[in-house]
C-alpha cells in the first residue's frame, strides 16, 4: 500500500506547472513536500486528490492507477491551509461530515466525532460554530475532520502557515503525534522547513516544477543537494573556494576530497560557528543582535569574510571586537 | 469624522442630481419638436402656454400629418396628443382626473362608456355652431350632441375567411345561432370582453339578440369550443387563418371594414356577417376644466370637416358620420356596413356592465 | 440623535423622497379613492371585497401558478448558472447576453411568438390556453433573472469548500446540496423572491397565454380599474397584494442570512466534463426552450404576409408602417428607447447605490437595524404594485402645484427606474455586505476619508455589481411597456409601446413590422449586454 507517483507533469494552458515528479510514499509514513511559493506544490498535492488533472505520467495508490477515479472515491482527505471548515455547520456537523456521507449511525457517528475531538484537543467544542473559533482550533476541527473516516491518504496543504509562529510550533508537535497515533499515511506540502522537519518522515524538495531532492528527513537536511536547496533548507551561507577549505577545515572536513583540485561548495548553518574564545578561527565582529536564546553575530572572518555566528546570550560582545570562533562539524554539509 | 459621513454623503446625491441632470432624454422633446417642424411645448411642471390645444385620446388615435398640420395652420393652435390604452382606460383616466384634466380635448369615448363619463360631468358643453347632415344620428341617447358630438362610426361583426369554407366545401356560417352549431366546432375566436372593446361589443351584440338568456348562448358557445383570446391583435393575427400569423380559426371577431384589408386579386377573402355587427360610435367633447377651451371647440369642429371625415377610414378604419362623405374605393366595395346594426342602451350598459362582464368571466371560465 | 443617524438620512434621503413623490404617494392616493368613494371612509366596502369568491379563486391561482413557476425557474436556471458561469466555452458570453433578450421583449410580442408556437410545431402538447402555458411564459420571461444573480454569486465563489468536500469523500450531488448551495443561499433566496413577484404581478403573459380563462391579482386589478372603474374593489385586492409581497419580502429576510464577510475570489471557469453533462443538458434544453420563441419572432420577422422570405419588413422600419399605424417610425422610437434607457439606468443606479450603501453600514443598534431593513423592503415594494394603480395614481396625485409632474417627459425615465430598482438594490446589497468591514477600518486607519473609503473599499467590490445592475436596469426600461404606455406621449412613444401600437392595427405590414421591432429590440439588448459583459472582462484579474 503506497502511493507511487510516475513521471507526473501538469500544465496550465500548456505552461508546465509541474514537470516529470517520480516519488513513492510508503504506507504509514509522512512525506513533505518542501518547496517555495509557485514551486508547484500545491498544484502536485492537487494533482493526487484528483482536483487538478495530469498532463502526463501516472498517480496510483497500491499499483492501481488513480487516472480515472474522481476526487471523492479517492478514498483521501484534503485539509487547506485555512481549513475551509463549512461556515453553516458547528463543528460537531463539520467533523460528522465526512461520516454522515458514508451513512454512519447517529450514535456512531457521536462517538467518533467526539473520540477525534478528544484526538486533536477539543473535546467539548461540539456545539460551537467555525465563526467563534480560533485559527489553531479550526485547523485542528479541519484535522479531526479529514481524520474522520481513516482516509488512505491524509492530504495536508500548508496546514500550519496561517497560524502564529508559536502555535505553528506547537500545533507541529500535535500533528506528527496525532498522525502517528492514528498511523496515517500523509502527504503534506509547505514551504516552511521547520514544519515540515517537525512533522515528516520524509522530505521532497521541489523547485519551479521539478523534484530537486527526496528522502528521509534527516538524510536530506544533513545533505542537501545544492546551494539553493541548502539556503532554502535553512541554512545561513554556502561558502565557496578558499573560504569553504578554511571553515571545513575548522570543522574538520576536506571540501577537497583529498586530491581533486576542485573545491565543492560548503553549506553553512547559523549555528555552526560558535564563540569560543579556544576556537581555530579569529575574526571581527560586525553586527549583534541579541534574541532571547542566544546573541546573533555576523563576523569578518579573517581569510573567509563574513558569516554568521551564534554566542550564548551572556556574552558581551560588540561590533568592532576581535573574537576567536569553533565550528561545528555536524552543522555543516558539503554540497555536491 | 462623522460630520464627514454627511459631507460624503451629500457629495454622493449632488453626484447623482448632477449626472442625471445632464441627461439624454430631457432633450428629446425639443429634438423631436424640432424633427416635426412645429414649435415646442414645455408642458412640464408648469401650465400649457395657452396656444397649445391638447388632446386626450385612446391608442388608437391616428390622422395624417399633414391633416394636423392644416388644422395647426388654419387656427393657429399648437395640438399636443396624448393617447394610450382603449375607450376604457380613456373613460377612467378622464373620469379620475375630472376638474383636472390632462387636456383640453377628448375623442375616442364610445357608445359603450359615453353614459360613464357624462355622469361623472366629465365635459363641457358644447356642441358644433353647424352640425352636418347624418351626424346627430349617431347621438348619445339623452345627451343629444350636448356634450358629446359623434365624429365615427363602426361595428363590430363576426368575420369569416371565404376561402376557407370554400375550400373546406362548408357553407359560411350566417347568424349568431350558427356559431353553436356543431358544424362549425372549435373554428371560431374572439376577444375577451373584460380585456377589448370590441370583445365587449361582441357581448352587447349578443345581450340585444338573446337578452336575459345570453348566458345560455355563450354556454353553448363556449361548449362548441369558441376561443378567447386577450385582444384584437391576438385574435386577429395570430389565430385568424387570413390574419398576420396564418391561424388555425376561420372565423373570427372584427369589424365590418375588416374585408377592405384582405383584399387579394380583386376580391377579399373574407367577408363580415352582417346579422352579428354590434354599432360603436367615438364621440369628441371639450373636457371639464380645460385651459384652452376656444382650442378645444376649434377641435370638435375640425373633425366634423370633410378633410377629416373622408381620412377617417384609411386612418383609424371606421366610417366617418357625415352623411355623403366619400369612402375609399376598397371600402366602397368591400366594407359592407350592416343596415340595422345591433343596439344596447348606453345607460343599460353603464349600470349592468360590471354584473355582465362577471357573469360572462363566470360562463366563460373553465 | 446621534450624528451617525444624521448620515443615515442624509444617505438615504434622496432615494426616499423620490420614491415618496413618485411611488407611495400615487399609490395611496389612488388606493386612497377606493377606501373613500364617496368622501368618507368606507372600509366594510373594501372588506367586502375580499369576500367575494372570485377573488378568492384570483388570489389562490396567482399564488400556486406563481409558486410553481418560480420553482420551475430555479430548477432550470440552477444547473444553466453552473454552466454559463463556472465553465468555460466557446460564445460563453455571447450565450448569457442573449439569455436576457426575453427579460425585454415586450409580453405582447413574446405572447404571439409563444401563441403561434403552441398552435403551430407544438399543438401537439395542447397547451394553449392552459396554466402551463402560461407558467411556461413565466419561466421564459424570468429565468435570466436566476441564472444572473445566482451566476454572479457562483462565479466568484471560493471553489476551495468544495474541494475539501469532495476530497473528503463528498461525490459531486453531495458537495452541492452540502456546500455550495448553502453559500448560495443567500443569492438564490434573493432571486427567487424577486422572480415569485414578477410572476405573481405578470400581467401580459396571464392574459395572452391563459387565454382569459385565467384571472391574477394583477389582471383582476386591470379589469377593476381600466374597465369597471370599480376602485374598491381593486383597492382591496391592492392592499391584499402589498400584504403579501410585504409578507415575502419578510420570509425572504428571514430566509436569506446576512452574508458574513465572504473570500471571493476571482472567477476561474474551467473547461467542461464529463460529470458536468446532466447541467449541459439542462442548459441545452433551456436554451432550446427560450430560443424557439425566439426563433418564431425572427423566422416571421422575414416573412410577408404571403409567407415569403423578405426583408422588406425591416426596410420598413423608417417608415410608418401600412395606413400610417405610427406617428414616428420605429428607427425614432428605438433611439429614444435607448436614451429613456440610459437616463432610468443611471437614474436607478445611483438610487440604488444610495439605497445599498444606507441599507448595509453596520447598524450598532436594534432600532438603527430595523430601520435599515424597513428602508430595504420599502424599496422593494414598487414590484409589488400594479403598473396601473401607479400609472393612474400619477395622473391623480401629481397634477397640481408643487408636484405637477404628470406632464413631464422625466416621468418616464423615473417611472422605470422605480422599476428597475428592487434588482438593483437586490444586486448591490449582497456584495456590500459581503465586505469585511476591516476593510474599511483599515482604510480609515490610514488615513482615509468616508468619501475615499468609499472609493477604495467598496468601489472595486462594486464594480462588477453595479454593471450587472445598470445591465438589468437598462434591460427592464428598454422592455418596460406598462407604466410606460400611461406616460409616453404620442410623438414619443417608446419602442414596446410602438410595436404595441403596429400589432393592433390591421394591414399586411404591421404585423410584420412589429416582429422586425421587436427582433430589433431584442438584438439592441443583447448587443448592450454583451458590451457590458465585454468592458468587466479585462478587468476581472486587476480589480478583484
Amino acid at each position: 500500500m503506497s502511493l507511487e507517483l510516475g513521471s507526473v507533469s501538469v500544465s496550465y494552458d500548456g505552461a508546465p506547472a509541474i514537470a516529470d515528479v517520480d516519488l513513492t510514499l510508503p504506507d504509514g509514513q509522512v512525506l513533505a513536500v518542501l518547496g517555495p511559493s509557485g514551486s508547484g506544490k500545491s498544484t502536485l498535492l492537487r494533482a493526487v486528490a484528483g482536483l487538478e488533472p495530469t498532463t502526463s505520467g501516472t498517480i496510483a495508490w497500491d499499483g492501481q492507477d488513480l487516472a480515472h477515479i474522481p476526487t471523492h472515491k479517492r478514498g483521501f482527505a484534503l485539509m487547506f491551509q485555512d481549513g475551509q471548515l463549512f461556515g453553516h455547520l458547528t463543528v460537531a456537523a463539520n467533523v460528522a461530515y465526512p461520516l454522515r456521507l458514508r451513512h454512519v449511525a447517529s450514535a456512531a457517528r457521536r462517538e467518533r466525532v467526539s473520540e477525534l475531538l478528544d484526538l486533536v484537543g477539543l473535546t467539548g467544542y461540539e456545539r460551537r460554530l467555525p465563526g467563534t473559533l480560533s485559527g489553531g482550533e479550526r485547523q485542528r476541527v479541519a484535522l479531526a475532520r479529514a481524520l474522520a473516516v481513516e482516509p488512505r491518504l491524509l492530504l495536508l496543504d500548508e496546514p500550519l502557515s496561517a497560524l502564529d509562529a508559536s502555535l505553528r510550533e506547537r500545533l507541529a508537535a500535535d500533528l506528527r503525534r496525532i498522525l502517528v497515533a492514528a498511523g496515517t499515511t500523509a502527504l503534506l506540502v509547505t514551504h516552511d522547513q521547520e514544519e515540515a522537519y517537525a512533522v515528516a518522515d520524509r522530505l521532497a524538495v521541489v523547485r519551479d516544477g521539478r523534484l530537486v531532492q527526496e528522502g528521509p528527513v534527516g538524510d536530506v537536511w544533513a545533505h542537501p543537494a545544492d546551494a539553493e536547496t541548502a539556503l532554502f533548507l535553512g541554512y545561513a551561507r554556502v561558502l565557496e573556494g578558499t573560504a569553504a577549505v578554511i571553515v571545513a577545515a575548522a570543522g574538520g572536513l576536506d571540501p577537497q576530497e583529498g586530491t581533486s583540485t576542485t573545491v565543492r561548495p560548503l553549506a553553512v548553518r547559523r549555528s555552526a560557528i560558535v564563540l569560543d574564545d579556544t576556537g581555530p578561527l579569529a575574526g571581527e565582529v560586525v553586527a549583534a543582535r541579541a534574541t532571547p536564546d542566544q546573541l546573533r553575530l555576523v563576523v569578518d572572518v579573517d581569510g573567509v569574510g563574513e558569516v554568521d555566528a551564534v554566542a550564548a546570550s551572556v556574552a558581551h560582545v560588540g561590533p568592532g571586537e576581535r573574537v576567536r570562533l569553533r565550528v561545528d562539524q555536524a552543522r555543516l554539509s558539503i554540497l555536491p | 469624522m462623522r460630520k464627514h459621513a454627511f459631507i460624503s454623503a451629500a457629495a454622493v446625491a449632488a453626484l447623482a442630481l448632477s449626472v442625471t441632470g445632464c441627461s439624454v432624454s430631457a432633450k428629446d422633446d425639443d429634438s423631436n419638436a424640432a424633427a416635426t417642424g412645429t414649435p415646442t411645448s414645455h408642458a412640464s411642471g408648469g401650465a400649457a402656454k395657452i396656444r397649445d390645444v391638447v388632446l386626450v385620446t385612446h391608442d388608437s388615435w391616428f390622422l395624417p400629418k399633414k391633416l394636423i398640420a392644416q388644422f395647426e395652420k388654419q387656427t393657429g393652435y399648437h395640438l399636443v396628443v396624448r393617447a394610450s390604452g382603449d375607450a376604457g382606460k380613456l373613460t377612467n383616466k378622464l373620469v379620475l382626473t375630472q376638474g383636472n384634466p390632462t387636456g383640453d380635448v377628448s375623442f375616442g369615448i364610445d357608445n359603450t362608456f359615453a353614459s360613464r363619463a357624462l355622469t361623472n360631468n366629465v365635459f363641457a358643453a358644447y356642441t358644433p355652431a353647424t352640425v352636418p347632415p347624418g351626424v346627430s344620428d349617431y347621438d348619445v341617447e339623452g345627451d343629444d350632441g350636448q356634450h358629446l358630438t359623434p365624429i365615427d362610426h363602426a361595428n363590430v361583426c363576426v368575420n369569416v375567411d371565404t376561402t376557407w369554407f370554400a375550400a373546406h366545401h362548408l357553407p359560411a356560417p350566417k347568424t349568431l345561432d350558427d356559431l353553436v352549431d356543431p358544424a362549425y366546432k372549435g373554428l371560431f375566436v374572439t376577444p375577451g370582453a373584460t380585456t377589448s372593446s370590441p370583445g365587449m361589443a361582441f357581448l352587447l351584440a349578443t345581450i340585444a339578440t338573446y337578452g336575459d338568456a345570453w348566458p345560455d348562448y355563450w354556454t353553448k358557445l363556449m361548449a362548441n369550443g369558441a376561443e378567447i383570446a386577450d385582444g384584437w391583435d391576438q385574435a386577429y393575427e395570430v389565430d385568424f387563418t387570413q390574419g398576420g400569423g396564418h391561424g388555425k380559426k376561420p372565423i373570427v371577431l372584427s369589424y365590418d371594414s375588416s374585408p377592405a384589408f384582405t383584399v387579394k386579386d380583386g376580391t377579399s377573402t373574407t367577408q363580415a356577417l352582417l346579422d352579428t355587427c354590434f354599432g360603436s360610435n367615438e364621440y369628441a367633447g371639450v373636457l371639464n376644466g380645460a385651459k384652452n377651451v376656444p382650442g378645444a371647440e376649434a377641435f370638435v369642429d375640425w373633425l366634423l370637416t370633410p378633410a377629416v371625415q373622408s381620412a377617417l377610414p384609411d386612418s383609424m378604419y371606421v366610417f366617418p358620420v357625415v352623411a355623403g362623405t366619400p369612402l375609399p374605393k376598397a371600402w366602397a366595395k368591400f366594407a359592407v356596413m350592416p343596415t340595422e346594426p345591433l343596439a344596447v342602451s348606453p345607460t343599460d350598459i353603464d349600470a349592468k356592465r360590471e354584473k355582465w362582464l362577471q357573469q360572462w368571466s363566470d360562463v366563460t371560465s373553465r | 440623535m446621534e450624528r451617525r443617524h444624521l448620515a443615515l438620512i442624509a444617505l438615504a434621503a434622496i432615494p426616499v423622497t423620490v420614491l415618496a413623490i413618485f411611488f407611495v404617494l400615487p399609490v395611496t392616493g389612488m388606493v386612497g379613492r377606493g377606501f373613500r368613494p364617496e368622501g368618507h371612509w368606507d372600509l366594510v366596502g373594501v372588506l367586502d371585497v375580499l369576500k367575494r369568491p372570485r377573488v378568492h379563486r384570483v388570489l389562490w391561482f396567482t399564488v400556486w401558478s406563481s409558486a410553481v413557476a418560480t420553482s420551475l425557474t430555479l430548477v432550470l436556471g440552477l444547473p444553466a448558472a453552473y454552466v454559463l458561469h463556472r465553465l468555460a466555452f466557446p460564445l460563453r458570453r455571447l450565450v448569457r447576453a442573449a439569455l436576457l433578450v426575453p427579460f425585454v421583449l415586450p409580453t405582447v410580442v413574446v405572447g404571439v411568438a409563444f401563441r403561434e408556437l403552441l398552435t403551430g410545431p407544438l399543438a401537439w402538447l395542447d397547451l394553449d390556453g392552459t396554466p402551463a402555458a402560461i407558467i411556461a411564459g413565466l419561466v421564459f420571461f424570468n429565468v435570466a433573472v436566476v441564472i444572473r444573480a445566482v451566476g454572479a454569486a457562483w462565479e466568484s465563489l471560493d471553489h476551495r469548500p468544495a474541494e475539501a468536500a469532495a476530497a473528503l469523500g463528498a461525490g459531486p450531488w453531495a458537495v452541492f446540496r452540502t456546500v455550495t448551495l448553502p453559500a448560495l443561499r443567500p443569492a438564490i433566496v434573493g432571486a427567487a423572491s424577486v422572480v415569485f413577484l414578477f410572476c405573481a404581478t405578470a400581467f401580459g403573459v396571464v392574459l395572452t397565454l391563459g387565454g382569459l380563462r385565467y384571472a391574477s391579482v394583477e389582471t383582476e386589478i386591470y379589469l377593476l380599474t381600466t374597465n369597471l372603474l370599480d376602485l374598491q374593489g381593486a383597492a382591496a385586492l391592492s392592499i391584499l397584494q402589498l400584504a403579501v409581497v410585504t409578507l415575502l419580502l419578510a420570509i425572504g429576510a428571514r430566509l436569506r442570512p446576512t452574508p458574513t464577510a465572504v473570500t471571493r475570489v476571482p472567477p476561474r471557469p474551467r473547461r467542461p466534463r464529463l460529470a458536468d453533462l446532466p447541467q449541459i443538458l439542462v442548459t441545452v434544453a433551456l436554451l432550446a426552450f427560450v430560443a424557439a420563441p425566439i426563433l418564431a419572432l425572427v423566422v416571421g420577422s422575414l416573412k410577408d404576409a404571403d409567407g415569403h422570405w423578405t426583408m422588406a419588413n425591416y426596410r420598413a422600419l423608417n417608415t410608418l408602417g401600412t395606413h400610417q399605424a405610427l406617428v414616428e417610425p420605429v428607427t425614432t422610437a428605438l433611439d429614444l428607447s435607448l436614451r429613456i434607457a440610459i437616463d432610468a439606468t443611471l437614474l436607478s443606479v445611483l438610487l440604488g447605490l444610495l439605497v445599498a450603501l444606507s441599507v448595509t453600514r453596520r447598524a450598532h443598534t436594534r432600532a438603527e437595524r430595523r430601520v435599515r431593513g424597513a428602508l430595504d423592503a420599502l424599496f422593494m415594494l414598487p414590484l409589488g404594485v400594479s403598473a396601473v394603480t401607479l400609472g393612474f395614481g400619477f395622473l391623480v396625485t401629481l397634477g397640481r402645484p408643487p408636484l405637477n409632474f404628470r406632464d413631464s417627459p422625466w416621468l418616464v425615465p423615473i417611472a422605470q427606474a422605480l422599476v428597475a430598482l428592487p434588482l438593483v438594490v437586490r444586486t448591490l446589497v449582497p456584495a456590500l455586505q459581503g465586505i469585511d468591514d476591516r476593510q474599511r477600518q483599515a482604510a480609515a486607519s490610514l488615513g482615509a476619508g468616508p468619501l475615499r473609503r468609499l472609493v477604495v473599499v467598496e468601489v472595486p467590490v462594486l464594480f462588477r455589481p453595479v454593471l450587472a445592475a445598470a445591465g438589468f436596469a437598462f434591460a427592464v426600461s428598454l422592455g418596460e411597456f406598462g407604466a410606460t404606455s400611461f406616460l409616453a406621449r404620442d410623438e414619443n412613444a417608446t419602442l414596446p409601446v410602438v410595436i404595441f401600437r403596429l400589432i393592433g392595427h390591421p394591414g399586411p405590414m404591421n404585423y410584420g413590422m412589429a416582429l422586425a421591432a421587436s427582433c430589433v429590440l431584442a438584438a439592441t439588448t443583447a448587443a448592450v449586454m454583451l458590451v457590458v459583459e465585454r468592458v468587466r472582462a479585462p478587468l476581472l484579474g486587476g480589480v478583484l
